[in-house]
């Protein structure tokens, strides 16, 4: 099947994606994912009836430790990447 | 024999038998970058006083007899997506180009603890995505074999110092060949491990269930020797698995008879350069003689790897890349309105054009409506390519087959057309998908003088198993 990626999905998949787009990224977006898509529909030719999705190789699952502190405090060392900061706290722009 | 020649295992041992400093290697070492490198671009950072402490730190251990490891004292090169406290880790984006990591990557930690000196971080795809080390924030790094070539990617930085003797080996990440095919197309031996061998913990992550940190190196024992000393289990990365069998520098012996080598018919076919072929063909025919049993068969399924590899890794990068949001590090944008335009804004001018496309495509195969037709289908298929791998190794000890179907392509040529950069990756993204490991040696060089890479794949824990066919040829091939 051929993919057209309508205006509306592009959209939708910015917003999900949280990436602004300029026109012209965005009718590149929509080319370059319509030619993915349709290169990933080649899928479709198996048949995967009654086959378990395998996220993991290997079966190690629910893998836990004790709720320990081991780390050390580190704050200003991690507060110094921060783009802005104020107190000791990651500074963010106004939320309401 | 000139210093930067030697190979890490071969240094280490000169500055154990007090014929050379772990300073001098240094100095030998950071000479080499000096000349080599503003052609080359193999480094984002070098970090020449922090290495020059720690060959200081180092020697001194050496001569009191505290280290005594088969890696103390020799330079090191880190692929630029591993974190390293204290010293800038970019992943080659412009969004983390101010990024100073508080804390180490546990595989770096195992060399520190070994008497490795960081040298600085090597140059990448941005992120890891991509094949060529084009994708670069921070410039293209050139093949030294020929400097209108690319070194390959992601981990092309690692592979191009290795090859030029900027460093004595490197390590590199590998999510779809990103140590294998660099390697392959620089002239170095590279290594992905079997999935949870190498812990995670401190890799920037791009698809989290495919990467896998390994050596890029001089030799196949630098590579066993390097492997040893990185893999090792860790609470930090759940992933991680607990193994008994590492001790891989075991696994050097010349000796291949009776071993059983498929070569799949699917790897010879279409799109594979004759050149390439013909060089792969005479290395299994060299094991072939030294008493390994070679038989071709089809392994079935390679071209649904593809396009199941790109579903599963940009679902997981649009996840991981989540983090990135101007906020807690990184690059956030000068003007803005609001949180969410802060988010959007940042994320579009601190990422390049692949790594958006990735996301953006990622995003897309996870949200409703699509996540069963897309990302569950490819994870399917991804079960039936590990049957099909598991059924192979039902009847063969490993997998022999090129690395890449071409060597190196011209700078410039490959990021055009993203579908075509991705088929260069069919014979080593089935390996990630399956959890396996493989290794890429090198055969032999093209008419231009381009080096080829053969790769050998592996059941799962197998690596031994490689290494030694491995060893086996490259002893062979230096007789």
């Amino acid at each position: 099947m051929a993919n057209i990626i309508s205006d509306e999905t592009i959209e939708y998949v910015g917003i999900l994606a949280k990436l602004e787009l300029s026109e012209a990224e965005k009718e590149q977006a929509k080319k370059d994912m319509g030619r993915m898509l349709d290169y990933i529909d080649k899928l479709g030719e198996l048949d995967t009836t009654g086959v378990e999705p395998m996220s993991h190789v290997f079966p190690v699952q629910n893998v836990f430790r004790e709720d320990v502190v081991t780390n050390g405090d580190a704050r200003e060392q991690m507060l110094s990447n921060a783009p802005q900061e104020k107190d000791g706290m990651f500074m963010v722009p106004r939320t309401f | 024999m000139c210093i930067t020649d030697m190979t890490a295992v071969e240094l280490a041992a000169a500055i154990r038998e007090g014929k050379a400093t772990a300073v001098e290697a240094l100095q030998a070492v950071l000479t080499r970058i000096e000349e080599k490198d503003k052609e080359l671009n193999c480094y984002v950072t070098v970090d020449k006083e922090g290495a020059l402490k720690q060959a200081v730190q180092v020697q001194e251990k050496i001569e009191k007899g505290e280290l005594t490891g088969p890696l103390a004292g020799v330079p090191v090169a880190i692929k630029d997506n591993l974190c390293t406290e204290g010293i800038l880790t970019t992943c080659a984006s412009r969004i983390l180009r101010n990024f100073v990591p508080t804390y180490t990557a546990k595989a770096v930690v195992n060399l520190q603890k070994a008497g490795a000196v960081i040298l600085g971080k090597t140059n990448m795809d941005e992120f890891a995505m991509g094949s060529t080390t084009e994708t670069s924030a921070y410039g293209v790094t050139r093949n030294p074999h020929n400097t209108e070539h690319v070194p390959g990617g992601s981990s092309g930085g690692s592979a191009a110092a290795v090859a030029a003797g900027e460093c004595f080996y490197a390590l590199g990440s590998d999510t779809g060949g990103s140590i294998r095919q660099p390697a392959s197309y620089c002239g170095a031996v590279g290594m992905k491990p079997t999935y949870g061998t190498v812990s995670r913990y401190g890799l920037i992550a791009y698809g989290s269930s495919l990467d896998q940190i390994g050596p890029l190196t001089k030799d196949v024992r630098d590579c066993a020797t390097v492997l040893e000393v990185i893999a090792s289990h860790d609470d930090k990365d759940s992933t991680s698995l607990v193994r008994q069998d590492t001790d891989f520098t075991k696994a050097l012996v010349e000796d291949v008879k009776g071993m059983r080598i498929g070569i799949p018919n699917d790897y010879l076919g279409e799109g594979l350069d004759e050149e390439v072929r013909e060089a792969v063909l005479q290395a299994a025919r060299v094991l072939e003689a030294q008493g390994a049993v070679v038989e071709r068969f089809d392994l079935s399924l390679v071209e649904y790897a593809i396009p199941a590899y790109y579903t599963i890794a940009a679902a997981e990068a649009s996840s991981n890349l989540e983090r990135f949001d101007g906020i807690k590090y990184g690059y956030r944008t000068e003007e803005y309105t609001g949180l969410h335009h802060m988010y959007k804004k940042s994320r579009s001018e601190g990422f390049g054009e692949e790594v958006k496309r990735r996301i953006m495509l990622g995003s897309f195969v996870l949200s409703s409506g699509y996540y069963d037709a897309y990302y569950l289908k490819a994870l399917r298929v991804k079960a039936l390519i590990k049957k099909a791998f598991d059924e192979a190794f039902a009847r063969y000890d490993m997998i022999l087959g090129p690395v890449a179907p071409t060597t190196a392509p011209r700078l410039g040529e490959s990021l055009a057309d993203p579908i075509r950069m991705y088929l260069g990756d069919i014979y080593t993204i089935a390996v990630n998908l399956a959890g396996l490991p493989g290794i890429s040696v090198p055969c032999g060089q093209d008419s231009k003088g381009l080096p080829i890479g053969m790769q050998l794949i592996g059941d799962c824990f197998q690596e031994k198993k490689l290494l030694r066919a491995a060893y086996t040829y490259e002893q062979y091939e230096k007789k």
